[in-house]
């Protein structure tokens, strides 16, 4: 793989010192991603604003979940690199690692009768170790990280008694514990109802705000185009499109991506683009006529 | 003071700690229990009276004297050893495969450092020391088995179908282990009542070579415990945490097959401990690994020293094997579990 020298002059000249004060900047650089012998992404070349919310879209099967697990060290690169802060994540210790990237999986399960508030203490192992176990300063990140998603009433209750979007903030809360700068989530709101959904992303939102980068693969590109800074669309594999939501997404991109036509208006509350009108093109049509 | 309070929360703190102390209580009583009941002649009574004259120079009551302490108090022993043993075992092999069936009995490790020994002292090996060895390669045999069995499509997903596996394999070993009985008069006669699991006839010197493993299977369980705790959410976010599931994994399967293969070294194949104990435990402490292993230190001893208090009584003046009763008690507890509403998940 041959990198872009300009780009790895910027990386390396990012200071590498108190990673949880400076927001950090996330790459790749010729990033090759297989299942098996199966290549899903090749050589790609990306940038992750720092303090922002990144939400990746695309059609089923396009890739955005293994760019994740790559982003996220689950899945080993078959090339190229992920670079955090400007350093290889793979010549990280994986507890290093997890003190400055925190994962939401798609879906996860909770033991039964596991409470929120131990739930949320898992976030801590990173930062602990058989010297220093459980202590007032864990308590109080912990408990800071209810209070932030706003689940400190709920600290007793098992997970599983929880509501959707309940359940969710509490997986939220427990990356928030773990304090790190960066927190990528694999389709945070499937399976969750409108008003869950309007609750998780405005848990994320303020994240952001405080200062957390946040990269997030989601299905809805409404919700998208509403709750993210930047929006990443793959195709296939590739990035075919990046950038301001609003900028970024058009008629062209949306029937490139989904096969679907629509019209785009402006959300006039919230000046996000809006989907209207989305129905079949006329291709797909045809081919199902024949 | 605040800071120790704050150290020991767990979650539940009084009450783990509460439940240890009441479990220790009464394990401290089943053992007293254990010291005074024999099939023998040495009734309770004068069991009690001699243990009291234990602290005086002088015995009285030589015959109570010798059966307490050569052959009750190291049955003791060893049935506290096995016990914890075989319940921690039980605890992280079903925390491991993620299945609230995986019990060492019945997946096979037990009978898997069964067949190793008895294919040990068919080739001449006698010493106790080899025997721990030996039976713990033959559990770690088996584990390995089980953890393909459970990467098989389908098996590793369903507890039910793993649980088939390993009464399989189980059952693979025990007809070999047979046939080298049918076969070879001598080894038969060195093993035969040792195959069942009983802890009759041990001595404390059985007990001595376990000391090593034990020890080291004793401070990797500590190391383990908090991975196995975050395991439990799943592989990813447990990679997320800064866990290494694999290197966990591989760990915990060599601290089942040392202490698997010492207990069975010591007392025989006994089964259905591994899988009434975290059972039990669970539902004390909830489904964290951390509570749970704590909770099997006084509950597995319980289980064992009770049946075999039982095993000596039921049918006097001869005795029940105590891997006999283990599974009188823990079939009608597996059939239970399976039958019960929907299996628990971990």
């Amino acid at each position: 793989m041959t990198h872009d020298a300009p780009a790895c002059e910027r990386d390396t000249a990012q200071p590498d010192t108190a990673p949880d004060m400076t927001a950090p900047d996330m790459a790749t650089q010729g990033l090759s991603l297989a299942y098996g012998s199966v290549a899903v992404i090749e050589d790609l070349d990306l940038q992750l604003p720092a303090g922002q919310v990144t939400a990746i879209v695309g059609p089923n099967g396009c890739g955005k979940s293994t760019l994740l697990a790559g982003l996220s060290r689950l899945l080993k690169p078959r090339g190229g690199t992920v670079l955090l802060n400007g350093t290889d994540i793979r010549h990280q210790p994986t507890r290093q690692l997890a003190k400055r990237l925190a994962l939401l999986p798609q879906q996860p399960h909770a033991p039964e009768a596991l409470t929120v508030a131990e739930l949320v203490r898992f976030g801590r192992h990173p930062h602990q170790s058989w010297l220093r176990q459980w202590s007032l300063e864990d308590k109080r990140i912990v408990d800071e990280a209810l209070d932030m998603t706003g689940l400190t009433p709920l600290a007793q209750r098992p997970v599983d008694a929880l509501s959707g979007g309940q359940r969710q903030r509490a997986w939220i809360a427990m990356a928030i514990a773990q304090q790190t700068a960066t927190l990528l989530l694999d389709e945070p709101t499937s399976a969750l109802d409108l008003g869950h959904q309007v609750e998780v992303y405005e848990l994320i939102q303020s994240l952001a705000a405080s200062g957390k980068t946040i990269v997030m693969v989601i299905h809805d590109l409404v919700s998208a185009c509403r709750y993210a800074d930047h929006l990443i669309a793959m195709h296939q594999g590739h990035v075919i499109a990046e950038g301001l939501p609003g900028e970024t997404v058009t008629p062209e991109l949306v029937r490139r991506l989904y096969g679907v036509e629509c019209s785009l208006i402006t959300d006039p509350a919230t000046g996000a683009p809006l989907l209207t009108n989305v129905r079949r093109t006329r291709d797909a049509l045809d081919g199902s006529a024949t | 003071m605040r800071v120790l309070t704050h150290c020991l929360s767990f979650g539940k703190p009084r009450s783990l700690i509460g439940l240890w102390l009441g479990l220790s209580g009464l394990l401290a009583a089943i053992a007293l229990l254990s010291l005074l009941y024999g099939a023998g002649d040495v009734g309770p009574a004068r069991a009690w009276q001699a243990l009291q004259d234990l602290g005086a120079a002088a015995s009285y009551d030589s015959e109570a004297h010798f059966v307490i302490a050569e052959l009750r108090a190291p049955r003791l022993w060893i049935g506290l050893v096995v016990g914890a043993a075989l319940g921690i075992a039980g605890a992280l092999l079903q925390a491991v495969t993620r299945n609230p069936l995986a019990e060492p009995g019945l997946l096979g490790v037990s009978a898997g450092a069964a067949f190793a020994v008895t294919l040990a002292i068919l080739w001449g090996a006698d010493t106790a020391t080899l025997r721990v060895s030996v039976a713990q390669l033959g559990a770690l045999g088996g584990c390995l088995c089980v953890l393909a069995a459970a990467r098989l499509q389908g098996i590793g997903s369903d507890p039910i179908r793993l649980i088939l596996a390993g009464a399989i394999l189980s059952g693979l070993l025990h007809s070999l282990s047979s046939l080298i009985l049918l076969y070879d008069q001598h080894t038969a006669d060195e093993i035969r009542f040792w195959v069942v699991g009983s802890l009759a006839g041990r001595q404390l010197d059985d007990l001595v070579p376990l000391f090593p493993t034990l020890g080291v299977a004793t401070l990797l369980t500590i190391l383990l415990a908090r991975p196995l705790a975050a395991l439990a959410l799943g592989e990813h976010v447990a990679i997320g945490l800064g866990h290494h599931p694999r290197v966990v994994r591989l760990l915990v399967i060599v601290v089942v097959a040392l202490l698997v293969g010492g207990a069975t070294a010591a007392a025989g194949p006994i089964a259905f401990v591994g899988l009434v104990v975290p059972f039990a435990a669970r539902a004390l402490a909830g489904p964290d690994i951390r509570r749970t292993l704590w909770l099997c230190l006084p509950l597995g001893p319980i289980v064992v020293v009770s049946a075999d208090i039982v095993s000596r009584l039921v049918v006097p003046p001869s005795e029940l094997p105590l891997g006999v009763l283990t599974a009188l008690i823990g079939a009608p507890v597996l059939i239970g579990v399976v039958r019960g509403r929907r299996l628990p998940t971990l």
